[in-house]
């Protein structure tokens, strides 16, 4: 099984550490994982502002990257999303897209629906009380958890995983999937109603009584992060593959 | 102004804006209970999206035979191409019956005509009977949402305005004595009304009918009383068979607000005795909308406002945000198709979180139309150069991983550097609020691809 590992362009510069987590998380599980080198971003943001030319540039990029890959893993949902949900506007048809679109992965999906739970086995404790963030794309998009909208049985992938974890404590804010407001360059260009969103959803995550957030999202929880910041409040983000990979 | 800049006007007042956040998300909390009640609630989705998809590609089809059987009932069918002939024909129905006062029930389609003022120019007295839109028409204001036209005012403000308006005692905003004193004032505008209008929720083609639903009965009594009725209807408002109704029935209430049923789930199948009762068909911009393969489903809407109170930039931004007759997703992607450049900033008012399409009792792909929007936008050049460029140029970057590479070293190099008046000057939107994640030494690819080289 060869994995591309898929680090968003934003994580490559500014969360190396995290990013590292995740090669760290799949190696040790005996895998063998390939960073292409020439790789740089999806086209999200792109994408998401409606440029659809220059996503398109950057669609086509990509599938080049990791069509020969039998999986690719990245530590975000939304830059899976992207891919899986949106690249076929630009790439139905092309050679290697149906393989790429069924075999991107989310890390935490990776590790619940290929390795699957019974196979996994974490080696360290993390006795804290930690609060989920359900992030859209991962949660709507790709489904990881059931979703609070709709009639439908109650699930999610990311809790299964964590509590594979000893002495993790999982709590949820009480609007568990109201998006948190970053939302790309949304975060920029309707700054006020992101930021007022990122606050109500870390005062959520607060009142849980959580000494740490995670998702799969780091885009998330850097806006959030950005917020917990400027106002000293008391609650830390943790990207998921942070706690996976040996919770320091 | 667009979007962000009312938006951020009404987020100004945190308290008010928290108020109304919470207002609406109790609706939406009882909206989710009463959806969990029906076991069925998915497949009754599904069913009522097919149903209405299969209307809108037979329209013209099931719009002749509601006519057709409509006018065998005795109704008389209008078809209004625009805003301008709908308002027109309503004045002339009035203006021909010797009609002076006329009481309405809520329709969304008559905001949409600007039907109030139009008529008011023309020596007509229009009272709005719904609870909600008559506070709002007393204080000359536009709904702020479909369902709950108010929902932006606290009993206070509804108290002065009764105050002023209805001479209610000063400083008395319990609800009970204000509803009570709209009751009696309403009564008055019903009993000495010459005309009714009402908005029509289904028009079934296989009858020739229209039902309305409303919670206060106002529609009824405004059609029972007068003795001309006029029903205006979008075009998309027909379902096929009077079996389909319960389709949409069951899901539109528990959407709306919760309830299972609408108090009122009015029939409308023939004038009352002595009466007339007339149907404006309108379509004002719908039928471009049917041809428009991305955007047709926009049609299938059935006006619960589930997409609305479940939006975090709506409840966060207030209904006059939108400047758009209706506001929040449903808005959004509606006046976007109608016209994008008054409209530019809707598409991007949200955060694609999708919870909309996840709670749209009709499944339409709300924030799929209006990522589609987005890309409309910047293809008529309307995104505004600044934007477009640094996204051009950030593509370009990407395209050659060297140069993206340095792009990144030299970053993370300078920005640590640079005094922290620079860093978070005005032009940064995102430190306002925000700090910014610490610059690390070094990026992902420089670790990897040291650990390699050991």
């Amino acid at each position: 099984m060869k994995i591309g590992l898929f680090i968003p362009c934003f994580m490559n510069e500014l969360y190396p550490d995290a990013s590292m987590d995740t090669l760290t998380i799949l190696e040790n599980l005996g895998l063998d994982v390939v960073y292409p080198m020439e790789q740089t971003c999806c086209g999200q943001a792109q994408a998401n502002t409606g440029c659809s030319h220059e996503a398109s540039v950057l669609a086509k990029r990509f599938l080049k990257i990791f069509k020969d890959y039998d999986y690719v893993v990245a530590p975000s949902g939304s830059c899976v999303a992207m891919v899986r949900e949106n690249y076929a506007q630009w790439l139905e048809g092309e050679e290697g897209f149906e393989h790429l679109k069924k075999n991107t992965y989310e890390i935490t999906e990776f590790l619940h629906d290929i390795i699957k739970p019974e196979n996994l086995k974490f080696s360290f404790s993390f006795p804290h009380k930690v609060s989920i963030h359900n992030s859209c794309h991962a949660h709507r998009e790709l489904h990881m958890a059931s979703m609070s909208e709709k009639n439908e049985p109650e699930f999610s992938k990311i809790k299964t995983i964590l509590n594979l974890i000893e002495g993790i404590e999982l709590l949820e804010p009480s609007r568990k999937d109201e998006c948190c407001g970053f939302g790309g360059t949304f975060a920029v260009s309707e700054e006020a109603v992101s930021t007022a969103m990122g606050i109500d959803k870390v005062n959520d995550h607060i009142n849980t009584g959580a000494k740490f957030i995670t998702g799969v999202d780091m885009s998330c929880l850097m806006h959030m992060q950005g917020l917990i910041d400027r106002q000293k409040l008391p609650i830390k983000t943790l990207h998921i593959v942070q706690i996976l990979a040996g919770g320091k | 102004m667009g979007h962000p800049e009312l938006a951020e006007k009404f987020i100004a007042n945190d308290e008010r804006m928290h108020w109304h956040d919470k207002a609406l998300w109790f609706v939406r909390a009882k909206r989710d209970n009463a959806s969990k009640s029906v076991d069925e609630w998915e497949k009754l989705r599904k069913v009522a999206s097919q149903i209405k998809a299969h209307t809108l590609d037979k329209l013209d089809y099931y719009l002749e035979e509601f006519e057709k059987n409509a006018t065998a009932k005795g109704l008389h069918v209008h078809w209004a191409k625009d805003a301008k002939e709908h308002n027109e024909i309503v004045l002339r129905l009035l203006l021909n019956n010797g009609a002076k006062k006329l009481v309405k029930s809520k329709s969304m389609l008559t905001e949409e005509c600007h039907l109030n003022p139009y008529l008011e120019e023309h020596g007509i007295e229009v009272v709005d009977t719904d609870l909600g839109e008559r506070i709002v028409q007393l204080r000359k204001e536009p709904p702020s949402h479909i369902v709950l036209p108010a929902i932006h005012l606290k009993k206070e403000d509804v108290g002065t305005t009764f105050e002023e308006f209805l001479g209610t005692k000063k400083g008395n905003s319990d609800p009970t004595y204000l509803t009570r004193a709209a009751r009696a004032h309403l009564r008055e505008k019903f009993l000495g009304a010459d005309a009714a209008m009402t908005g029509v929720n289904f028009g079934i083609a296989e009858t020739g009918g229209v039902v309305v639903c409303t919670n206060e009965g106002n529609a009824d009594l405004g059609a029972s009383l007068p003795k001309l009725h006029i029903a205006s209807m979008g075009i998309e408002k027909i379902i096929p068979r009077l079996k389909d109704l319960a389709v949409f029935t069951r899901l539109l209430a528990r959407s709306a607000t919760g309830q299972p049923i609408t108090s009122y789930t009015s029939h409308f199948h023939a004038p009352i005795i002595d009466g007339q009762m007339h149907i404006i068909i309108v379509d004002n911009g719908r039928s471009a909308i049917i041809g428009s393969k991305d955007f047709k489903s926009s049609l299938q809407c059935i006006r619960c406002g589930a997409c609305i109170n479940t939006c975090p930039i709506y409840r966060r931004s207030g209904g006059y945000s939108y400047g758009y007759t209706i506001p929040g997703p449903i808005g959004s992607t509606l006046g976007a198709s109608k016209d994008l450049r008054a409209n530019k900033t809707l598409p991007f008012a949200c955060s694609l979180c999708a919870s909309c399409s996840n709670v749209c009792p009709v499944q339409i792909n709300l924030h799929q139309q209006l990522y589609k929007h987005r890309q409309s936008v910047v293809a008529q050049k309307l995104l505004g150069f600044q934007k477009h460029t640094i996204l051009k140029i950030a593509t370009w970057v990407m395209k050659y991983p060297l140069l993206m590479d340095i792009s990144g070293k030299l970053a993370r190099a300078i920005v640590p550097k640079l005094p922290r008046s620079i860093v978070y000057s005005k032009v940064n939107l995102w430190g306002k609020k925000r700090e910014l994640p610490p610059f690390p030494k070094n990026s992902f690819k420089e670790l990897y691809k040291q650990r390699k080289g050991k």
